[in-house]
């Protein structure tokens, strides 16, 4: 066991608690919908480590539990930042014209693009 | 590769999972204001993107390259598509089992490396073993969890607390299991049967533990159970030594503690008796509570021109939305009937009280996905001083976070839940769909109070006949 190279990573996670308590506790309570979907894509990052555990010569879990592990992991990560996307685009600081408001907004195609300026 | 371009290729590599871990922490602090948050999103995305590429060179196509491409390609297809054609109203059980699939990947991460360090032949380093371990049995409880809360949600399976004997005793069981299981894979006795032990306690136990959640309490579960996934992500970076990993993992996990102690302190209710106390236990105790309004206290029922009257007459109205108008799906609708009443120079304002819905923040997406500017969604403590000087408060679908006996009836169940003061606005108008008593199983005394009257029926369709009203005003 090495304690040095523990000990870094131990304070890496401490940092990082911090600078997650700090930068969170900022966020204003009308975004914690979006900020819960984006904290949960970020979380998605353990695609990272699924990638490393199936992409091996010998995949321990096999091929086919390895490919549900990435699949998982991948769904969270795009299926987290598009749910994210889609609500963030649908913050507005007034209200649009009309013709953009309306039965149109019932669709459920999502508005990727910058449709406006605040 | 000779061994100083490999040596140069990990240390670009490593670089980049930096610069991950810094678009992550950028992009969160860009979620401080509405006006910068989709840029943060973005942000994050690309930090995603650049970990993702770094771990591809790190991969350098190996042989089994073709695992990873299946199950990312279609891992992102379903998660894309799903995530696009979900209604805004079902995003709560949308998040709940992304957050679990991140839960469960966290754990088969971990069974894969603990396996691969060939425990049963040979000493894990120890820090290994306990992080593959934790990680596991959290990730399991996060992934199980999830997957009730998204039934619940999803109305699939009961949305009320699911009680029954012992089950205190039965968590507890279940949990010390999952330990002894750790402390077997740390001595090595028979490490392999016991990692696996632990993996099957913690998923009964997300099972279990989130069964008696009711759907009130949706709020704290959902960030809690977003926090286990981002400490499950952070102990799988201390199992596979990745700096990303912990970096990402520790953001998260602290966001949905905080989250989770933000939705308990907003009920007035800590963590722990929101977890262990179900409301099961709260709720023999109710019929105290319930005991304000008097048996033969009659609530007033109005009709829709009456009300459309009164809010085309008002000079301010405040709407006050709860789950029922999540149900109902009546937030276009809604807006609808504020402008027409903004038309007539009626001041509309939402009052948002922080556990409404089943998501922290669940109201401010419906209606912001309704076009409502959100700054004309204001917080508790913003709007309560406001009450007094508020012609009409339309509660829309909401119960218990209006309940006066927060404040003052001791006995109440609520007692000390911070309320919105709905009651003293000069005329309460609520849409409910019956005198059914709201989640907590308890009855409310706004509903008899003088200056309140009841509209009765599904909210959207109250809230459309309203719009016809107000308009018909005009004739």
């Amino acid at each position: 066991m090495n304690y040095a190279h523990l000990l870094s990573e131990l304070t890496v996670f401490v940092l990082a608690v911090f600078v997650g308590v700090e930068v969170i506790s900022k966020v204003p309570p009308t975004l914690h919908t979006p900020l819960m979907s984006a904290t949960n894509a970020i979380h998605g990052i353990v695609l990272v480590g699924a990638l490393l555990i199936a992409v091996v010569a010998e995949p321990r879990l096999g091929p086919a539990l390895s490919i549900l592990a990435v699949f998982l992991a991948s769904l969270n990560v795009f299926g987290g930042y598009v749910v994210t996307q889609r609500m963030l685009a649908m913050f507005r600081p007034r209200p649009q014209s009309a013709n953009r408001s309306g039965p149109a907004r019932d669709d459920l195609t999502i508005r990727l693009t910058d449709d406006w300026k605040p | 590769m000779d061994a100083t371009a490999e040596s140069v290729t990990q240390l670009l590599i490593d670089l980049a999972y930096i610069v991950t871990g810094v678009c992550f922490i950028v992009g969160l602090r860009l979620m401080n204001s509405p006006l910068t948050a989709r840029r943060g999103n973005t942000v994050s995305i690309a930090g995603m993107a650049i970990a993702l590429i770094a771990t591809g060179f790190k991969l350098d196509f190996a042989a089994s390259w073709w695992i990873g491409a299946i199950g990312l390609g279609a891992g992102a297809a379903v998660g894309i598509y799903f995530a696009r054609a979900v209604k805004m109203t079902a995003m709560p059980q949308m998040v709940a089992i992304f957050n679990g699939c991140g839960g469960g990947a966290a754990a088969m991460v971990a069974s894969a490396e603990y396996l691969r360090l060939d425990p049963a032949h040979s000493a894990v380093p120890l820090d290994l073993a306990i992080a593959s371990v934790l990680t596991a049995i959290i990730g399991m409880i996060s992934f199980s969890g999830s997957i009730v809360a998204f039934l619940k949600l999803q109305e699939v399976m009961t949305g009320r607390p699911i009680v029954y004997p012992a089950q205190q005793v039965v968590n507890g069981l279940l949990l010390a299991i999952a330990i002894a299981g750790l402390v077997c894979v740390v001595v090595g006795y028979m490490p392999v049967a016991a990692f696996f032990t632990s993996l099957v306690a913690a998923s009964l136990l997300g099972v279990l533990f989130v069964l008696p959640i009711g759907g009130a309490d949706m709020p704290v579960i959902i960030s809690l159970l977003n926090s286990f996934t981002g400490l499950a992500a952070a102990l799988t970076g201390f199992a596979l030594s990745n700096d990303v990993l912990i970096i990402a993992g520790a953001l998260v996990g602290a966001s949905g503690t905080l989250l989770t102690l933000m939705m308990g302190k907003a009920m007035n209710r800590s963590v722990a008796n929101v977890l262990f106390g179900a409301f099961g236990a709260v709720k023999s105790s109710g019929s105290g509570g319930a005991s304000t309004v008097a048996a033969d206290a009659t609530v007033r029922e109005s009709s829709v021109d009456d009300v459309a009257n009164m809010l085309a007459n008002a000079h301010q109205v405040v709407v006050v939305p709860g789950y029922g108008m999540a149900v109902a799906q009546a937030q276009h609708s809604v807006r609808e009937l504020a402008d027409e009443l903004e038309k007539r120079g009626v001041e509309v304002k939402y009052a948002i009280h922080p556990v409404a819905g089943r998501m922290p923040g669940h109201m401010n997406v419906l209606l912001a996905e309704a076009n409502v500017p959100y700054p004309a969604l204001i917080d508790m403590e913003d709007i309560n001083p406001e009450f007094p000087q508020t012609s009409v408060a339309l509660v829309i679908g909401a119960n218990d976070v209006t309940n006066p006996d927060a404040r003052t009836n001791q006995s109440s169940p609520i007692y000390g839940m911070p309320i919105l003061d709905v009651d003293k606005a000069e005329h309460v108008v609520v849409l409910k769909r019956s005198m059914k008593p709201g989640f907590a199983g308890i009855d409310n005394p706004l509903y008899a109070l003088d200056n309140t009257s009841m509209l009765f029926g599904d909210a959207k369709a109250s809230v459309d006949k309203l719009v016809g009203a107000v308009k018909a005003l005009d004739q």
